[in-house]
């Protein structure tokens, strides 16, 4: 029996204000091995600490009980204030009475009867705790950034500067992303290039970044300080050490009706190809499925036109495999289908266009070269009309639950440009909400209204509705003046939602991050780990976590980036414990333990065994301690009782399920 | 006060609608092919429910005017259905004695040649207990 | 194959030939309509009050009756349609209506939505296919440009009806490809012709069927079809005399070869 202590914390008011604390300090006190119970204010202060560890000295404790929040929250604390007192801080156990009974109850009697069988479940189980000594595990000094956006850009330059080498993998030819495809950015309307287009050349020429572009993640094992990661290196076709990036090649290829996924499919590109002009690098790929070589044996005109001899068509995807300390995932978001959408005639109309699709014809660089004009007959537009909210702050399942957040300032900054460039074209917005929060982004939407004249209506459109003289005519509300409008348009503009990456689900599943229902990657903490997942050594970096504008974008990938380097500082990691482990008389291996473990930590080995005096050789399961996460999953599957997880095992597991019914 | 706050359940009850589901986004309005014969619009439905003003629902000429053509059921991004709304409005009238919106008397003069049995029906179904 | 059908109380009166064309052109199409006995009125309109149980009690006799028989329940009014296939989305996943119905109904066996409900339009595409309709054409219809009018009750709500594309609707545009005309697209294609309104108020409908009718003619069309009658009634009492409008039953004879039997 040990001599256990139990503090009950109030939280201020968050627990003592629903459970009778005094309750559960009394009824602790009558447990069997308890010899000290107080309560306080709030235990994991200063104070609050020192109470734990005077107890621990003064009463010679073997064993700790707090009755506080979450062990999210403060198990940590504790087991460090226990372990500065001389106590193993695997004898510290947490019964959670806010989250798990205050917060979540309201008569106070009922909560202060949970409050003391929790305690008591805590009490029954430090009863069973043994002192645990955590492992060590070494850290490789090697980061990487999975997607080649303003986000991986950034955390990767941040990494590197550091000193620590960064690799970043990026799946398309070139390093960028969505920002690459922006004209201006607001709200100060500097254009996206010329502050993009340093920064890609800044990392390109960083002598610790190491760019993977059109390549991709394909396996992740290992763990925080360890990770083997297998990129596969997609043939590009051309040799990168020989091109001249002189674009002949593209000059010259007569594949040349393949949609152009950089224009967002508004024009055609080669089958060789550099996404956009100031690609990085600038070596052109083919574009395999495309290209008339590969079609048909037949062509080979690249080739030929290259004087370099860069064209390789033999060239095989390449796997690389490296080991890296910690893995920042950026890989960004796309723009949603508008498949759900018919009712605003996108499909049925070119003159009903994404914002993303005005971004690239508003863009010199862009399908019309920079001028506003209608896809479906060149013509320009006398009379715009932008629709917001479209898929967004859905609860109908057609679009998505959330606010993508970026489309009220795009979709001023559009306006506003478009009234700067062409002032004889009327502007009308539909909107629900405008919401502009953030460093002058509300005097950004109001010049819009007030200097360039954009006019404003709150309301949602029901339909776009085409017109046999090819103009839009727009079915609107006009909440305010309680009207239905029929306006009469050229151009409609439509603020689609904005969606992960669909490649996000893949990744997070290889590196076992989690997602939320949106596919959204989960930070550990909402408000005090933001940047972290809650797979150790993983982080986020941009949209991936969540939608958010270029500046809230390179402000988290910086953030990332400090997280990582905190990591590869360090020269070694203490690893948990509380490990699975098999009583080699009891298995039988059956193998349904490795079969369930997620992070591939239990192999089987042949050994010798002396089952009561009969000695023969068994087949029995092997945990590896720096893979076991420590879930259990092994504990429970295993059908004869073998495996049993340290600080977790299956007597004090019992022996809180008996406190608890008995 | 009461009988405002049932007049309200009642409608929420027959509709299966949760009204604080609604954003104002007004599309239901922007759909409506009979928004200019309406005097309260299909947006306010919403409206008029949560803030359990069922008097004036219930006298409304929209309660006439809706098709249950359901364009704004379909095209609500909340899912709040301002339509099964407007009919729970009109249910309550027709179910009431003497709250009958069609007679079987003014049949005749109504009728031409082609009138389909289903027009009839329909309209029976909808204006009438 | 065999399927039961439910013809509804018009096509026994004003849409005769709604009736007629699709029964002799399920004939040379290889299939059999099936009429339900004693098959009551479905009301006309979908009851949309949670409460309301009697009014709903004739569809599921009929999609009862069909599930006896083991056959697939097969409808042509668009408004016959929508009820019945309403009605038995409620059957089988609303529990209160399921269980109050079946004890109004006392059947052997309680009801509860086994019936699969398809529209005449939806047999042509998914049970004999547009392309063998094609191949059974004798007498394409070359040259006509026709506008599908839907209206809303084939196509909404989406969910439940699961029609077709309720915003971008394209199963009467590969009908009337199927049947060797040219179909116009066009936006109105899915809004109200004003239904049942037009009793007390024309005028509404009248407004509505003439931005129906503008918007096809706008785009080319030269006539309409539609599988309801009283949108039929509708476009043709306010039709200016621009499109005729037709069953696409009649189309779907003449094309076969057998609109004279």
């Amino acid at each position: 029996m040990q001599r256990i202590g139990v503090f009950v914390c109030h939280c201020g008011t968050n627990i003592a204000a629903t459970v009778d604390v005094k309750k559960v300090v009394e009824m602790a006190l009558a447990e069997p091995g308890v010899v000290h119970a107080e309560d306080y204010q709030y235990m994991c202060s200063e104070v609050g600490q020192e109470k734990i560890q005077n107890a621990i000295r003064e009463k010679n404790l073997g064993g700790v009980v707090v009755c506080s929040c979450s062990p999210r929250m403060h198990e940590t604390t504790f087991r460090n204030a226990a372990q500065k007192a001389g106590l193993n801080p695997y004898m510290v156990e947490i019964a959670n009475i806010r989250e798990h009974c205050s917060w979540i109850h309201k008569n106070m009697e009922e909560a202060t009867e949970k409050a003391v069988i929790l305690m008591r479940a805590a009490v029954a189980k430090v009863n069973l705790n043994t002192p645990l000594k955590p492992g060590e595990s070494r850290v490789t000094k090697r980061a990487l950034v999975i997607g080649g956006g303003i986000a991986g850009i950034q955390t990767a330059l941040d990494i590197a500067e550091a000193g620590y080498p960064v690799d970043i993998v990026e799946k398309t030819p070139s390093i960028g992303g969505r920002m690459s495809q922006l004209d201006k950015t607001f709200p100060t309307l500097d254009c996206s290039s010329c502050i993009l287009t340093p920064k890609m050349v800044d990392a390109s020429a960083h002598p610790n970044i190491t760019l993977y572009t059109y390549s991709e993640v394909e396996k992740v094992t290992g763990f925080v300080g360890d990770f083997t990661v297998d990129i596969r290196k997609k043939a590009r076709s051309v040799d990168m050490s020989k091109c001249t990036g002189c674009g002949v090649c593209q000059e010259k290829c007569p594949s040349r009706k393949i949609p152009n996924e950089f224009n967002r499919g508004l024009n055609n590109r080669t089958a060789i190809y550099t996404p956009f002009a100031q690609a990085i690098p600038n070596v052109p790929v083919i574009d395999r499925e495309n290209c008339i070589k590969f079609k048909t044996g037949k062509c080979g005109v690249c080739s030929k036109v290259c004087q370099a001899g860069a064209i390789d068509y033999e060239q095989k995807d390449e796997i690389i495999t490296e080991k890296y300390g910690a893995i920042v995932v950026a890989t960004g978001f796309d723009m949603i289908k508008l498949d759900n959408y018919d009712e605003y005639a996108y499909s049925q109309s070119k003159d009903v266009i994404t914002s993303l699709e005005l971004e690239r014809i508003m863009n010199a660089a862009g399908p019309t070269n920079g001028h506003l004009e209608r896809l479906s007959d060149g013509k320009a537009p006398k009379e715009i009309v932008f629709i917001q909210c479209v898929g967004s702050r859905c609860a109908d399942n057609r679009g998505k639950s959330y606010c993508s957040k970026i489309c009220c300032m795009y979709t001023a900054k559009h306006a506003m440009l478009i009234r700067d460039k062409y002032p004889d074209v009327n502007v009308t917005v539909f909107y629900i909400d405008v919401r502009t929060p953030g460093k002058n982004f509300d005097e950004f939407y109001r010049r819009a209204v007030e200097e360039y004249g954009v006019n404003y209506i709150k309301g949602q459109v029901g339909k776009v509705i085409p017109q046999p003289n090819g103009k839009l005519l727009v079915q609107g509300a006009d909440l305010l003046d309680n009207k239905q409008i029929l306006k009469e348009a050229d151009m409609v503009v439509l603020a689609a939602a904005i969606e992960p990456n669909p490649d996000a689900k893949k990744i997070a599943t290889m590196l076992t991050a989690s997602i939320d229902t949106n596919n959204f990657l989960t930070e550990a903490h909402a408000k005090l780990r933001p940047v972290e997942s809650p797979t150790a050594g993983i982080f986020l970096s941009g949209v991936c976590q969540g939608p958010k504008d270029i500046p809230e974008t390179v402000s988290q990938a910086g953030a990332a980036a400090v997280k990582a380097i905190g990591l590869l500082a360090k020269d070694k990691l203490l690893t948990n414990p509380c490990t699975a482990h098999s009583d080699e008389l009891l298995c039988n291996g059956c193998s349904q333990c490795a079969n369930v473990c997620p992070y591939g930590a239990i192999t089987y080995e042949d050994r010798q065994v002396n089952d009561h005096g009969i000695r023969e050789v068994r087949r029995i399961a092997v945990v590896n301690d720096a893979l076991c996460q420590g879930c259990g999953a092994c504990t429970v599957t295993c059908p004869s009782g073998a495996m049993d997880l340290q600080g977790f095992s299956n007597r004090q597991i019992l022996a809180e399920v008996d406190a608890i019914c008995l | 006060m009461t009988t405002r706050k049932n007049q309200a359940e009642l409608i929420k009850e027959i509709s299966g609608v949760n009204p604080l589901k609604c954003m104002k986004c007004g599309k239901c309005s922007a759909s409506c092919p009979s928004y200019n014969e309406m005097d309260i619009k299909p947006h306010q439905f919403v409206s008029y429910v949560v803030n359990e003003d069922i008097e004036s629902l219930v006298k409304s000429k929209s309660l006439w005017k809706c098709l249950s053509c359901f364009a704004c059921v379909e095209r609500c991004p909340r899912d709040v259905k301002p339509g099964k709304l407007i009919d729970a409005a009109r249910q309550i009238v027709v179910r009431e004695r003497g709250g009958d919106f069609l007679s079987p008397n003014e049949i005749p003069e109504l009728l031409d040649p082609d009138t389909p049995q289903q027009l009839l029906v329909s309209a029976f179904r909808r204006y009438r207990r | 194959m065999v399927y039961s059908y439910y013809p509804g109380c018009t096509l026994k009166n004003k849409a005769k030939d709604l009736d007629h064309y699709a029964r002799v052109s399920a004939k040379a199409l290889g299939f059999e309509l099936e009429e339900i006995s004693e098959w009551q009125c479905c009301g006309g309109v979908y009851p949309l009050g949670s409460d309301e149980i009697a009014t709903k009690l004739s569809s599921v006799r009929a999609l009862n009756d069909a599930k006896e028989k083991g056959q697939e329940l097969v409808t042509l009014c668009s408004g016959c349609h929508h009820v019945i296939k309403r009605v038995n989305d409620d059957m089988k996943h609303v529990a209160d209506i399921r269980t109050k119905a079946n004890n109004y109904m006392q059947l052997d066996e309680p009801y509860a939505g086994e019936t699969n409900v398809l529209h005449y339009l939806e047999v042509l595409r998914d049970r004999v296919g547009f392309d063998v309709l094609k191949q059974k054409v004798t007498n394409p219809l070359k040259g006509k440009k026709i506008g599908a009018y839907y209206g809303c009750l084939l196509l909404r709500p989406g969910k439940v009806m699961a029609f077709d594309n309720p915003e971008n609707p394209k199963i009467m545009e590969d009908f009337i490809r199927a049947i060797g005309a040219e179909p116009v697209i066009y936006p109105y294609r899915n809004e109200c012709c004003g239904g049942y309104i037009s009793l007390k108020d024309n005028e509404l409908a009248a407004g509505m069927c003439r931005k129906i009718e503008d918007s096809a003619a706008g785009f080319g069309a030269d006539m309409l079809i539609t599988a309801c009658p009283l949108c039929m009634y509708n476009l043709n009492k306010n039709n200016n005399g621009t499109l005729p409008v037709y069953y696409f039953t009649e189309l779907l004879a003449e094309a076969l070869g057998v609109k004279g039997e």
